[in-house]
């Protein structure tokens, strides 16, 4: 099983030289790179960083910079899963707050934290623009909303049968 | 209840995959790209696009034509321009793009493809937040196809022009929905906002000229294009023109989004559309655009929703989209969850911005919790004014989180007071 700490991957690193060269700029590709390398991973390693500024003619800080700006990558190991918790207006209206005490108890961890067996990480997350379903999740790419406390124990039930 | 057309949304069944190429076209689509490429000059599209006073439906309301006609002139010939579509939809309470991107993305990519080549652009970039998968999708699908089916490509439809359309998917930051943020996100640099002058038309992606519009804006324009700037003119109700997509969310018996004619007075939107209030709940007061929006209360309701009836009224029309907040959720709590929002998605280039928002978060926090003091609110309204006040940060960034601070400490005031008085939330255990 490849690691994190590990280098990258060649079939990775092609793949990030190739979206490179769409750009005007290598540097256009930092993002995209990034995703690519989380995608496989699910995080971000300094590692991974340091390899992918040099294929990206980037100093490693330079993109370290970028890595940690973006909510959505992530420089520290995540869970199998990810559960975003929409903590903006709406869904903070319709009492995403009781949904999320909930949640904490029924994984037994606080925000950003991932369960003890890497089955799940739970993050706040900024508006996911469900509002006319709110409370609303992501739960790694797919969307719930009109969430309550049975619906989220389904939820985690689920993501615990998954691969 | 909705007799007016509905040119944006009018191809979109709901739960039902968007249409392809094919049924795209049975439904009158491209024929706005036939019309431009073979019988229009690219400044045809602009004034036709000025004519139909088409404004900018992220927020900010600019002239459509007017933004596209600071495109220099001398670089008419010049390929290496871009046409971004800013698909990067993070204010919170907002999800009408979501609406056109998963509904009907070709009728974006085609949107694209007219205002490309009214700029004579040769490169098409959606920025698209990274939260919204379906969409991505979609739209890859969409280019694809168009890719496909020749609408995208070298010599489109024999016309010379050329114009490929690139995905982006974002890393998640409110701030690259500011468009300078945006440029230098794709730059692939921490997406901090640029000062302008020079604006963006003139140096933008990576020094080339550049113009970005909205997903919804774009999306008008195969309408426009085809129907006529009177036409268009003719579905708004007010002094603005067109349809808009409405939005409500909170405790309302039918949150959703409905695309009617702009200029729809808010009263017919919350009671009509959304159904009005849940059982049990009153309407206290609302955001009308988004959260970087001053709240109105009950007494503004009747306000028509285009860009000037709602800026009379105290507040901006925003993206359209209305969050209410009930009679039994506590006003401050909700304008500490906003600043809450605001603090955290600061990038952190200004100081004002960086240091400024989570101050107004703490004394908030404070107030809510029921260790705040009577001078903690003078100290909110301070910071309301030096912050809302535009030029005195680097963008608009702090001015937007100070609209909901600002007014709601006018129209809250007795709330705030109470907090002081009984140290702490009175609403926090109604809820």
């Amino acid at each position: 099983m490849l690691t994190a700490d590990g280098t990258l991957p060649a079939d990775i690193k092609a793949e990030i030289l190739a979206l490179a060269q769409e750009e005007l700029h290598p540097q256009g590709a930092s993002v995209a790179a990034l995703q690519v390398v989380q995608s496989r991973f699910r995080w971000i390693s300094t590692q991974h960083v340091k390899e992918v500024a040099q294929l990206l003619d980037m100093s490693p800080d330079a993109l370290d910079g970028v890595a940690t700006y973006f909510n959505l990558l992530f420089r520290k190991p995540v869970g199998k899963h990810v559960i975003l918790l929409c903590d903006s207006v709406s869904c903070w209206v319709m009492g995403r707050d009781r949904l999320c005490a909930h949640l904490c108890k029924k994984l037994g961890i606080q925000p950003g934290e991932t369960t003890a067996d890497g089955a799940i990480t739970l993050l706040p997350t900024v508006c996911l623009g469900h509002c006319d379903h709110a409370p609303a999740l992501l739960a790694d790419e797919n969307l719930h909303g009109n969430l309550n406390t049975d619906t989220l124990d389904h939820l985690v039930d689920s993501l615990r049968e998954k691969p | 209840m909705s007799a007016t057309p509905t040119p944006l949304t009018a191809m979109i069944t709901p739960s039902a995959p968007p249409p392809d190429c094919a049924t795209y076209e049975r439904a009158g689509g491209w024929q706005a790209t036939r019309k431009a490429l073979k019988t229009l000059a690219p400044a045809d599209v602009i004034d036709i696009v000025t004519r139909s006073k088409l404004r900018g439906r992220g927020g900010a309301g600019f002239g459509t034509g007017q933004k596209w006609s600071f495109v220099p002139k001398e670089l008419a010939s010049e390929r290496r321009k871009y046409l971004i579509a800013n698909a990067d939809e993070m204010e919170p309470g907002t999800f009408k793009d979501r609406w056109l991107l998963e509904g009907n993305p070709l009728q974006l990519v085609e949107g694209m493809i007219l205002a490309a080549y009214a700029i004579q652009a040769g490169h098409g970039i959606i920025f698209l937040r990274g939260e919204y998968h379906l969409p991505r999708k979609r739209l890859t699908q969409a280019i694809s196809e168009a890719r496909e089916k020749g609408w995208l490509g070298d010599n489109i439809l024999g016309s010379g022009f050329s114009f490929d359309i690139h995905l982006h998917s974002s890393g998640g930051r409110y701030i690259c929905g500011e468009e300078t943020a945006l440029l230098t996100a794709l730059e692939g640099r921490r997406a901090t906002p640029r000062s302008k002058p020079p604006f963006p038309q003139f140096s933008g992606l990576w020094g080339a000229s550049s113009v970005v519009n909205n997903v919804e804006t774009l999306s008008n324009l195969p309408h426009i294009i085809a129907n006529g700037p009177e036409w268009f003119i003719s579905l708004g109700t007010g002094p603005d023109s067109g349809t808009k997509l409405y939005g409500v969310s909170g405790r309302v018996r039918k949150p959703g989004a409905w695309e009617l004619p702009i200029g729809t007075p808010l009263r017919q939107i919350i009671e009509d559309y959304a159904g009005g209030m849940l059982p049990g709940y009153k309407l206290r007061a609302l955001l009308p655009g988004g959260a970087s929006t001053a709240f109105l209360d009950e007494a503004a309701l009747d306000v028509a929703m285009d860009y000037g009836s709602v800026e009379k009224a105290g507040s901006r029309l925003g993206t359209g989209m209305a969050i209410v907040l009930d009679d039994r959720t506590c006003p401050v709590g909700m304008i500490l969850n906003l600043e809450h929002f605001f603090a955290q998605e600061s990038c952190g280039w200004c100081t004002p911005c960086r240091d400024g928002l989570p101050w107004v978060e703490r004394l908030l926090s404070a107030i809510e919790e029921g260790s705040g003091e009577t001078e903690d609110i003078e100290q909110l309204a301070r910071h309301a004014r030096m912050l809302g006040t535009p030029g005195r940060t680097f963008c608009a960034h702090a001015p937007g989180a100070m609209a909901p601070l600002a007014s709601g400490l006018k129209l809250f005031a007795d709330d705030f007071s109470a907090h002081i008085s009984h140290h702490g939330c009175p609403l926090r255990h109604a809820a």
